[in-house]
């Protein structure tokens, strides 16, 4: 077989092709439940996904449900994302030893080499790992833990069947259909009738995977029908998030009032950033053992809602919760863009549905559109 | 180099339940490496001899809830080159700081055979308000990684390393599952210091609180989350009266939700 073919396996020979993947030298990640939620973790078989499982998500809101189905990849994305295995939430970057004759040596921690096969990434996920991609291996400096993770990585791609309460891949063109960055893309057709997944081979590894399952080759009907599934799914988005012209209106809304109302609600807890799948900032603090003698630095996931991370000498910078959530929001959908030349949204919903307090992005957006400092009618009074 | 002299750390009790004294002694694994490094000159927990001052270092459990107590801290002030409280009672005035709220002679007429025995202060009060403190460690009890840092840190001369977040970046880095929204639990986590590790969310429960409150927070946005989720408001305020109940952003906001039992 080769990239861009492709082919019907059945569900119940997932597990076979996770086999190959693994064979070929990979630990396999991908969704399973556990407390109460699908998250992403390392699984062995196909015997691990979440079948017959999905999710309602809502603002502040998230419950697993019963399908009435046995799908394996009937949700949409969860608490977790793939930012945990590429960008670590904790790493230690170098350790220095201090010799009895006084000198001192330091050492970068090398990258562990581990190389992850991820499965079941979603096409809004495939976004923000290129997003992080930009950030994180640049020209000039890149983070070798990330680079190393990254380029060790096989990627079974899922298109989504099912859009979650908070979705909004739509809105931002990130999905739901898979377009590039895969081994393999899966969609899934489930009736009462089959258990199929339609298979497109995205790279030689991918294909060579795909000739060692049993299969039959796609027929058009196949495709109409996966094609068909990706449709429905853009029809049923959680969220919609007008992009046009919103760098310029957040720009010019700096002193909307609005940002004083969320301040209101918003906890400042930092979840949001956390789930993000692009967000990427991270602290570094230094350690040493009781005797002084050996220190070591680590780098650890941190985010704009805390007053550590724009402390300088004085103190913090934006030390109230209105200009931090000002500061998340406005990089996210419009600095971000200047910096790295895409949004720093995808529309995966995750800050929404994680937010203890239900406070939605797409929501945020629409207020300040509404009442646009710029247009004298949309002042409010 | 020269081996330089051992630094003398000493441990102090006030009003407690020791066991933040026993998370050091708990520190099985490095209390050896700790005694080669710093000379345990006085840790009553752990032994009678005690060496006298002055400290390098002075850790100090428990609020002032006496008045031989409120003249012994300047006592531990004045020998100590560094104090550092470690937990809710020494840096909040722990659970004990009730009686703030209420007439403790009421409470001393109801627990004690002979109140009259009893000589107390009318309030429990943390170290800082007495003398000065160069660092408070929240917990109840304390982390011992925590204590080790921190330690280690003031052995060191540098910075330690004890992040005045909220929990919930514990919870989101360790990968657990946010139990407010997964689970409909109200959780204390987001306006409450971080420094646990995030134990009660990884149980499936939510926070309760006792780290005393993160450096930036909104009890008023949280509190509404809870009386959305059909917690009584008085239960707000006995949550935020608990082990923290003293520490100002807890105190203040549980006046907002006083009901008829309180
Ligand atoms: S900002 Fe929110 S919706 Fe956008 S990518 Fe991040 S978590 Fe997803
Ligand atoms: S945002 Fe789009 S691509 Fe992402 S999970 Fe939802 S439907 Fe799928
Ligand atoms: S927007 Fe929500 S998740 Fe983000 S910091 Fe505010 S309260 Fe926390
Ligand atoms: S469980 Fe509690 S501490 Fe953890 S993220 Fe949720 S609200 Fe925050």
């Amino acid at each position: 077989m080769l990239p861009g073919e492709t082919a019907i396996v059945a569900a119940a020979a997932l597990s076979d092709l996770l086999h190959e993947i693994s064979r070929l030298g990979y630990t396999l990640v991908g969704p399973t439940v556990r407390d109460g939620a699908i998250v992403y973790r390392e699984i062995h078989s196909a015997e691990d996904l979440p079948a017959g499982w999905t999710d309602v998500q809502q603002p502040g809101s998230y419950r697993l449900a019963r399908r009435a189905d046995s799908a394996l990849f009937g949700f949409a994305v969860g608490p977790h994302s793939w930012k945990q295995f590429l960008h670590q939430p904790a790493v230690t970057l170098w350790h220095a030893q201090l010799a009895d004759q006084g000198a001192v040596t330091f050492a970068a921690e090398p990258p562990e080499r581990k190389r992850l096969a991820l499965i079941g990434v979603r096409s809004c996920e495939l976004y923000a790992i290129a997003t992080q991609d930009k950030v994180l291996i640049g020209a000039t400096y890149s983070d070798p833990h990330y680079a190393a993770r990254r380029a060790g990585l096989f990627v079974v791609a899922v298109n989504c069947t099912v859009a979650g309460g908070t979705c909004f891949c739509v809105s931002m063109k990130t999905g739901p259909k898979v377009e590039t960055g895969y081994d393999l893309a899966l969609t899934e057709l489930i009736d009462d009738a089959r258990h199929e997944l339609f298979i497109e081979a995205g790279s030689e590894r991918g294909a060579e995977v795909l000739e060692r399952v049993p299969r039959r080759p796609a027929d058009g009907r196949a495709r109409e029908a996966a094609e068909k599934a990706v449709r429905a799914t853009a029809e049923m988005m959680g969220r919609q998030l007008e992009t046009e012209g919103l760098r310029e209106l957040l720009y010019a809304n700096l002193e909307n009032s609005r940002w004083d109302e969320v301040a209101t609600r918003c906890l400042a807890c930092a979840n949001c950033t956390m789930v993000c799948p692009t967000c990427f900032c991270t602290t570094i603090e230094d350690h040493t053992d009781l005797g002084a003698r050996r220190a070591e630095r680590v780098q650890r996931w941190d985010s704009c809602f805390t007053t550590d991370f724009s402390h300088l000498n004085a103190g913090s910078v934006r030390s109230s919760i209105k200009s931090r959530y000002r500061q998340w929001l406005t990089h996210k959908l419009a600095s971000w863009i200047d910096q790295f030349g895409t949004s720093g949204c995808v529309g995966c919903g995750r800050c929404i549905t994680w937010c203890p307090v239900g406070i939605d992005l797409t929501e945020e957006a629409a207020a300040i559109r509404r009442t646009d400092l710029r247009s004298q009618t949309g002042r409010e009074a | 180099m020269a081996a330089a002299r051992r630094k003398r750390l000493a441990v102090w009790k006030f009003a407690s339940c020791d066991g933040c004294q026993l998370s050091l002694l708990d520190c099985e694994d490095e209390l050896l490496a700790l005694a080669e490094q710093v000379e345990i000159a006085r840790f009553l927990e752990a032994s009678r001899a005690t060496i006298s001052g002055p400290y390098d270092l002075s850790l100090v459990e428990g609020s002032i809830t006496t008045a031989r107590d409120a003249e012994l801290i300047r006592e531990v002030r004045r020998v100590s080159r560094a104090l550092v409280t470690i937990g809710a009672c020494a840096t909040a005035g722990g659970i004990q700081a009730l009686r703030n709220f209420k007439d403790v002679r009421e409470f001393a007429s109801i627990v004690y055979a002979t109140p009259a025995y009893i000589a107390t202060l009318a309030t429990s009060t943390p170290i800082a308000a007495h003398v000065p403190v160069d660092f408070e460690l929240r917990g109840c009890p304390i982390n011992k990684r925590q204590l080790l840092e921190v330690i280690t840190a003031f052995i060191n001369g540098r910075r330690p390393d004890t992040p005045g977040h909220a929990v919930c970046i514990e919870c989101k880095q360790r990968g657990t599952i946010c139990v407010m929204v997964a689970r409909g639990v109200p959780c204390l986590g987001p306006i409450t210091h971080a420094g646990c590790g995030a134990i009660c969310p990884s149980f499936a429960r939510g926070c309760y609180g006792c780290y005393g409150p993160a450096d930036a927070l909104n009890i008023e946005s949280l509190g509404q989350a809870w009386l959305r989720a059909g917690v009584p408001r008085g239960d707000v305020m006995r949550v935020l009266r608990s082990f923290n109940a003293g520490a100002e952003p807890f105190s203040k906001a549980a006046l907002d939700y006083e009901d008829d039992q309180s």
